[in-house]
């Protein structure tokens, strides 16, 4: 359905990627953790491997979690937009198929947060 | 000396008939439609202005007249508020943040609703309409400057209510209230009038004032309580209006049922999502509580609401699927809220806090479903990482809904456990929403929400100042250290401690 409007009515997206100066936008939730509210939102660059994202951005972002020591990433599984995802760590964001605004989220078995509250 | 003739009294009816009626003209040199040109393209079909009835039958000598009594009231009011150092009377420190959310985020959508009904008013071709979206017009505006003057007392005791109207453009949480306003007034007149007049004056207002007021009279802050007595009536007449546009509307064409029902759908799901600070205000940001946000919930929108859709059913009516879905929520939203403000409190204009033992033992007897099983740990964690001198904020700045702009905490309806992702893609480009109704709301009018200003990729996009907090708080015109971070240790609370001689 249109927006009803009294004349032509078309705009540019104000989140396209070229205005976010060679970054693209990549959200990261973590399943079951609702201590962290939402899922986060992060400009990377595309070419960014995808192990920096685990291993130099993640536990900053997570890290105050009691779980997050405890994950066996071996164990761990992921979503793309709510489907399962397999990502090559060794490989960058864009040749992992992560485009502009995706959604990930990881799920970590047996870790239920806090008290088993999923916080 | 001819004697003089009695003047003869004109009775009520025929006032407003003379007063409100046979205002317009019919242009001669230009055409109708460019003297209206908002009235057609929304397609709701009127055939008689005309049929426009105004139960209150206000006019405008009366108009001047009651709002001028209440002025004279509200003012002296404030001034003995002033003389009295009402500031100290308020339950404690805490509340005070209450009117900091108040200010920030209610007071300028009164502004907004004053510009809303401007032009709603300029744009109906009926005289009847024209005068109510005139007047209420400038009660929104009374509004505002009451609030503004009312709260300009406390703003000279505590952090965080000093610049109000340069932060609703920026700060990230304020883009929600600012953005549902944004929306409406971009939307035809008629839109306008459902959306506000009716979705949210009549639908969920009593959610809004009520909370507030009561809230305020519970805790002291008799100023508070002193505006909103004053802006009571006029509540009452926005709500009567707003029942008038729908019945109106229905009344005049079979055609309009579909695009109202719409609307309906729309903003009161619009309407709600809004209210969820009302909801975490009410739960965890008056010390001495009024009632809780389930209870609230169930008296003005499962029991009032309930009863108005029923009925409205004549007219083809039916109650929004929306507001079934808030009804499934109403155990969860309050404290998803307060713990996303909690998370993210190095980044507001208000302090934030971990609720005390008895708060919390509060929330279980009010929420017995929810609170102990999925929240209490949550807060008693907090509460131990503060006791360690770690107090938890998030690092990170959240996603967001691309309708509603709240971060995407909301979780699915069926399951608490789950955060409820919904996603779009438009012309190459994807967008993610917080629940269903977000999604149908962005889908029927993807154009319009594309271009949603949206706080966390402004950031990212290097137009807030800067990449750092502080350069983003500066740019909110916030004060780094003084109106942010926790209650405990803030400047307000030491003052408050000081002023009432607590130790």
């Amino acid at each position: 359905m249109a927006v009803k409007s009294i004349g032509p009515y078309e705009f540019e997206p104000k989140d396209k990627l070229e205005n976010f100066h060679g970054n693209q936008l990549l959200y990261v939730g973590w399943d079951d953790h609702l201590m962290f509210c939402a899922p986060h939102a992060f400009p990377f660059p595309p070419d960014m491997p995808f192990a920096a994202v685990l291993t130099d951005v993640l536990p900053g972002v997570y890290g105050a979690h009691p779980d997050w020591e405890k994950i066996d990433w071996g164990a761990s599984k992921w979503l793309k937009s709510g489907e399962p995802w397999y990502p090559d760590p060794e490989k960058s964001l864009a040749e992992n198929g992560l485009k502009h605004k995706d959604v990930i989220r990881f799920i970590t078995p047996g870790l239920t947060g806090i008290k088993g509250s999923y916080s | 000396m001819d004697a003089k003739a009695p003047r003869k009294k004109l009775n009520l009816k025929d006032r407003y008939r003379h007063l409100t009626r046979g205002l317009e003209w019919d242009p001669s040199y230009q055409p109708r439609e460019k003297i209206y040109p908002y009235i057609e393209y929304e397609g709701i079909k009127i055939h008689d202005w005309d049929k426009w009835e105004d139960p209150f039958r206000l006019t405008m000598d009366s108009y001047w007249k009651y709002q001028g009594e209440k002025e004279r009231k509200l003012y002296a009011i404030i001034d003995a508020f002033a003389q009295n150092n009402g500031h100290l009377n308020v339950s404690n420190e805490r509340y005070i943040n209450v009117l900091k959310l108040f200010i920030q985020g209610v007071s300028p959508l009164e502004y907004a609703a004053h510009r809303g009904f401007a032009h709603a008013g300029r744009a109906f071709p009926g005289a009847g309409p024209r005068i109510a979206a005139e007047m209420q017009s400038i009660d929104e505006l009374r509004h505002f400057q009451t609030q503004a003057h009312t709260i300009s007392n406390y703003n000279k005791y505590y952090n965080g209510m000093h610049d109000p109207g340069h932060m609703h453009g920026r700060v990230w949480y304020l883009s929600v209230p600012k953005s549902f306003f944004d929306d409406a007034m971009s939307a035809g007149p008629f839109e306008f009038m459902v959306a506000t007049g009716f979705a949210f004056e009549y639908v969920l207002t009593n959610l809004l004032f009520v909370p507030f007021m009561s809230g305020a009279a519970y805790n002291g802050d008799m100023a508070t309580v002193n505006f909103g007595f004053s802006a009571q009536s006029d509540e009452s007449r926005h709500m009567t209006l707003g029942l008038e546009v729908i019945k109106f509307l229905l009344e005049q064409d079979p055609d309009n049922l579909p695009i109202v029902q719409g609307w309906l759908d729309k903003w009161c799901w619009r309407g709600t999502r809004l209210l969820s600070l009302v909801a975490a205000m009410m739960d965890y940001m008056l010390p001495k509580k009024v009632m809780s946000w389930g209870e609230a919930w169930e008296m003005y929108v499962e029991e009032n609401g309930g009863a108005l859709f029923k009925d409205l059913e004549r007219y083809g009516i039916t109650m929004p699927e929306a507001l079934k879905t808030a009804t499934i929520e109403k155990e969860h939203i309050s404290h998803q809220t307060w713990a996303t403000l909690y998370n993210y409190g190095a980044a507001a204009a208000f302090h934030t806090w971990v609720p005390t033992p008895e708060e919390m033992d509060w929330q279980s007897e009010k929420y017995p479903n929810t609170f102990d099983k999925y929240y209490r740990p949550r807060f008693e964690h907090w509460a131990e990482m503060e006791k360690a001198g770690e107090r938890f904020y998030n690092q990170t700045l959240p996603m967001l809904c691309q309708t509603c702009q709240i971060p995407m905490f909301f979780t699915e309806p069926s399951d608490p456990t789950k955060i409820c992702y919904r996603e779009s893609d438009y012309k190459g480009n994807k967008y993610h929403t917080c629940s269903d109704h977000c999604k149908t709301i962005f889908d029927n009018e993807p154009e319009k929400y594309i271009q949603a200003w949206l706080p966390v990729h402004q950031i990212y996009q290097g137009n807030c100042g800067g990449a750092g907090l502080e350069d983003v708080l500066k740019w909110y015109h916030f004060n780094m250290g003084r109106d942010n971070m926790d209650i405990n240790g803030s400047e307000d609370q030491r003052n408050f401690n000081m002023w009432k001689g607590n130790t």
